[in-house]
């Protein structure tokens, strides 16, 4: 009897694992599905259209502005060595809130610097961000489930795993069951934002993941997530810690 | 020259003579088709880098024109005949008096 019973038990609890976490497809960014052109794009940075805000970034970095006449560089210092790995941990709690690199940008201008917040897809904020994830390139992406992020990272997976808009499609109907399918002959990547922010052809400029997941919304004829809001920042923590262990590509090109 | 941005160069900085070298010249530009509209039915104005030359010791080795059908922050990939040590000046000049200039030296043995 026990000779029968443990190996039953053993593989009820597999089943049971499986279909609460369904086996992980192998992390593939979707820098794997590009041309070579493209890659080599992003991989060089002659050719890479997104160093020009890395550079914006730098100067913007080293300017004294707001009441406080700060620059980002008096407190922070040498930003190759003070953001080393800090994009590689964003969306993270701080002071019980979670923040994205671009919302923590902005808390350090309006506190630290007391200047007004930059708008989002503005040149500068995109300048800063690039900058500061260009620090964290090649770096594994370490966002972790902790007590604190807990509940910010159930809704972020409740919203991925959510039917929306009038197409009535949730983000993992594509990017988790269909992900390297074809929709409109162009392969669906598995969507791990491992790159951002990106230099997008379509866009001709620089973008932050939350423009891509707008893109998305409305691609499905959702009402869009705003810029900055929770459940935009939710679902940014939700997919960054889905694509734990992917190595950072940040400024990414993408077609 | 009201209106400049930033621009990058990449090519050996030494060479054989006769040698081909290859150049790489990116310019920072929006690239504004003056196709476009905005959201109130507006026209937006054409913003475009118009003309692109390179000059080798004072002579013009690649020029080249734009246009609105081209991309933003356009890149320009040439070859040149390496003759001589000496200065490259890259210049881009557009709509609304936009101008960026541009320089990189090289060493001819």
């Amino acid at each position: 009897m026990k000779r029968f019973l443990i190996p039953f038990l053993i593989s009820a609890a597999g089943f049971v694992m499986a279909a609460d976490n369904p086996p992980k497809q192998k992390l593939q960014s979707s820098y794997e599905l590009m041309t070579p052109e493209n890659k080599a794009m992003q991989d060089d940075p002659s050719l890479n259209p997104a160093m020009f805000w890395v550079v914006d970034g730098q100067a913007a970095w080293n300017e004294k502005t707001g009441t406080q006449n700060q620059s980002c560089a008096g407190c922070h210092g040498d930003v190759k060595k003070s953001m080393r790995g800090v994009a590689s941990q964003f969306p993270k709690i701080i002071h019980s809130k979670l923040q994205t690199l671009e919302g923590q940008i902005n808390q350090c201008r309006t506190k630290a610097q007391g200047a007004n917040p930059l708008a989002y897809e503005s040149k500068p904020l995109l300048s800063l961000t690039a900058l500061v994830a260009y620090q964290s390139k090649g770096m594994p992406i370490a966002v972790k489930e902790t007590a604190a992020n807990k509940a910010d990272l159930q809704k972020g997976r409740q919203s991925f795993y959510e039917r929306m808009g009038q197409l009535n499609l949730s983000c993992a109907q594509c990017h988790e069951d269909r992900a390297a399918l074809k929709l409109g002959g162009s392969p669906i990547p598995q969507g791990h934002p491992n790159a951002y922010p990106i230099y997008r052809l379509e866009w001709q400029t620089l973008g932050s993941l939350q423009r891509r997941l707008r893109n998305c919304m409305s691609g499905v004829r959702a009402q869009q997530y705003e810029y900055g809001s929770p459940e935009m920042a939710q679902l940014e923590l939700f997919l960054t810690w889905r694509a734990r262990g992917l190595p950072l590509e940040s400024p990414g090109v993408r077609p | 020259m009201s209106k400049t941005s930033r621009t990058s160069i990449t090519m050996p900085a030494s060479a054989k003579k006769g040698a081909i070298i290859e150049i790489r010249a990116i310019a920072q530009h929006d690239m504004e088709s003056g196709f476009r509209y905005t959201e109130s039915g507006k026209a937006i104005a054409r913003d475009i880098i118009r003309m692109f030359t390179c000059t080798y010791n004072d002579i013009e080795v690649f020029k080249m024109d734009f246009y609105p059908g081209m991309g933003a922050n356009p890149l320009v990939i040439f070859t040149t005949v390496a003759t001589e040590t000496g200065t490259l000046e890259f210049k881009w000049s557009g709509d609304d008096g936009y101008e960026a200039i541009n320089q990189a030296h090289i060493t001819v043995s």
